[in-house]
């Protein structure tokens, strides 16, 4: 008789062959892609369903009444689906459909903030966005005269709240930011801060790019008011991503986009607006590609998202042993017993990011080296740029041993 | 293109001895530039004597191939005419750095020169204004 139950995990040995790309070899070496969180690699179901849509069931969406434009038009509403039951949306049509995360924030920073954000309001984010979650807000509040503050960040990466009443003082009118942190992984306290943010009357906009690829993400269960992810990012097609919100704003707020498909009637003077998520999906939208996100989704859904962080959260902190334990190696955000995403962040004393990822890419390891669109927290941990190692489904112990070891080469061949 | 290629021993001697690495006192064009992939920033001093670069000095920060770059561009440009400074181009860095890159680090190697011709023709222009 047994007598210990063992941990679930993920089959990662089945799971990598699901994965055509892994298959590569890169200089000659087998590809240890430890890149995720700048995008995902896709499984053979997600580029057979793309090919299986344009191959047999291509219509345009939403127009056709023959055949073909019913089926095509029933996949698409059907990823829908797929994606509001994936983050626990309270209907498919409280979600809509962008280019993904970079557009959502910029869909609601203009329809909703032109509206709602006037001179003197204030806008709240962090100092560890991502670019994305800076820059939309940066427009508008200069085109509104809206004033932008910062939650501050601390000396591990994580957010300093010891003034958030203070930040959340006066006529804030949005709160926005990540919820997994892209270049250090850190995990943020999504339900406090919109808790708070909602007692100081303002609504919340969660970035969830690096949370809904890798963790269970239920959108209700936040209480955000929205929530935006990509599809790239999480095993699917590039150019498709959404915005999940609750259905009063979206009702609320006018379109973005003029065009076909977003209209009820329309005079040569005039239009009245279809209901959402329409409202806001101008032109023929890239239906194919959110086929494919709900064929991503139907492969993340059975390893279990709970189990997909846990594996995430595992290798990272494999890799911040292995890379601490290198003298000269500094690794960046929180500590090792915190929550975290799959994301660790380094850097080599002495050597360029660049050349550490320029060494590693000669034994076939993809890491990527810059600021990961983070700018201002780089400013913050005082470093020009970090070389970053961030892991996903089908990444192994053994790619983080070759890592390690890729590490060490970078220090023997840049050593003085 | 193989490790040794790629950080072959002539890059990385440059990378870490720089040649004419430093500022100039009262240059006669400076300039400034940065790779906003990846926070590499370069600035290039250049003195100026009878239409020819007498003296460069370069600083900032970068990974081996944007500081080798710098560092071999400098050694080439010094003794040459302005004219001569305005007429290389991106085959001529790639020649010093004898490798060949792909799109994302050519933007490394090339930014010294890109810093250095801003320094140029920004003396040129000031000439110019200067003389009419």
């Amino acid at each position: 008789m047994p007598t210990t139950v063992p941990t679930p995990s993920l089959d990662v040995a089945s799971i990598r062959r699901d994965f055509p790309i892994l298959e590569r070899k890169i200089h000659g070496k087998p590809l240890a892609y430890l890149d995720n969180t700048a995008t995902t690699q896709k499984p053979a179901s997600v580029l057979k369903a793309l090919e299986d849509f344009y191959r047999t069931r291509n219509a345009n969406v939403h127009r056709g009444v023959y055949l073909l434009g019913e089926e095509a038009t029933a996949d698409y509403e059907g990823a829908r689906e797929k994606v509001a039951r994936f983050v626990n949306a309270r209907a498919a049509e409280d979600v809509v459909f962008t280019r993904g995360t970079t557009e959502s924030v910029n869909l609601v920073s203009n329809a909703w903030g032109r509206v709602n954000v006037g001179k003197g309001d204030v806008i709240v984010s962090t100092e560890m966005e991502h670019h994305s979650n800076l820059v939309p807000w940066q427009l508008l509040a200069q085109e509104r005269g809206a004033i932008l503050r910062h939650i501050p960040v601390d000396g591990h990466g994580r957010l300093d709240l010891t003034d958030l009443d203070r930040i959340l003082d006066g006529p804030v009118k949005m709160v926005s930011f990540t919820w997994v942190s892209n270049a250090l992984g850190t995990v943020n306290p999504v339900v406090e801060l919109t808790r708070r943010a909602h007692a100081a009357g303002a609504l919340v906009f969660v970035d969830a790019a690096q949370s809904v690829p890798h963790m269970p993400v239920d959108f209700q269960a936040t209480d955000a008011d929205f929530l935006a992810f990509s599809g790239h990012k999480m095993l699917g097609p590039t150019g498709i991503g959404a915005l999940v919100a609750k259905r009063k704003h979206l009702e609320a707020m006018p379109p973005l986009f003029g065009g076909g498909e977003m209209i009820r009637e329309v005079t040569l003077q005039h239009a009245t607006w279809a209901d959402v998520p329409s409202k806001f999906e101008a032109g023929t939208m890239n239906y194919a590609d959110a086929i494919g996100l709900g064929a991503a989704i139907d492969y993340l859904t059975p390893l279990g998202m709970d189990l997909v962080h846990a594996h995430g959260r595992a290798l990272a902190c494999q890799a911040m042993r292995a890379l601490q334990a290198i003298p000269g190696v500094t690794v960046y955000g929180p500590p090792i017993e915190e929550n975290r995403g799959g994301v660790v962040s380094f850097s080599v004393d002495g050597v360029h990011a660049h050349d550490v990822a320029g060494t590693l890419d000669q034994d076939g390891i993809a890491v990527r080296a810059g600021h990961h669109c983070a700018m201002p927290l780089h400013a913050r941990l005082g470093v020009p740029a970090t070389a970053r190692a961030s892991f996903t489904v089908y990444n192994d112990a053994a790619e983080i041993d070759r890592l390690a070891a890729g590490v060490r080469k970078v220090k023997a061949v840049f050593a003085r | 293109m193989s490790l040794d290629d790629l950080y072959r021993q002539n890059i990385l001697d440059h990378y870490q001895n720089p040649r004419n690495w430093g500022t100039l006192e009262q240059p006669d064009a400076s300039a400034e530039d940065s790779n906003p992939l990846c926070g590499d920033r370069i600035r290039m001093d250049l003195r100026i004597k009878d239409g020819r670069v007498e003296d460069l000095k370069f600083s900032g920060e970068g990974c081996s191939i944007s500081r080798a770059a710098a560092s071999m561009l400098s050694e080439e440009v010094i003794g040459k005419t302005l004219e001569e400074v305005k007429a290389l181009n991106r085959d001529d860095v790639l020649e010093l750095l004898g490798i060949e890159l792909g799109p994302v680090r050519l933007k490394c190697a090339l930014l010294a020169l890109k810093t250095l011709k801003v320094g140029v023709y920004g003396l040129q222009g000031w000439k110019e204004e200067d003389e009419s």
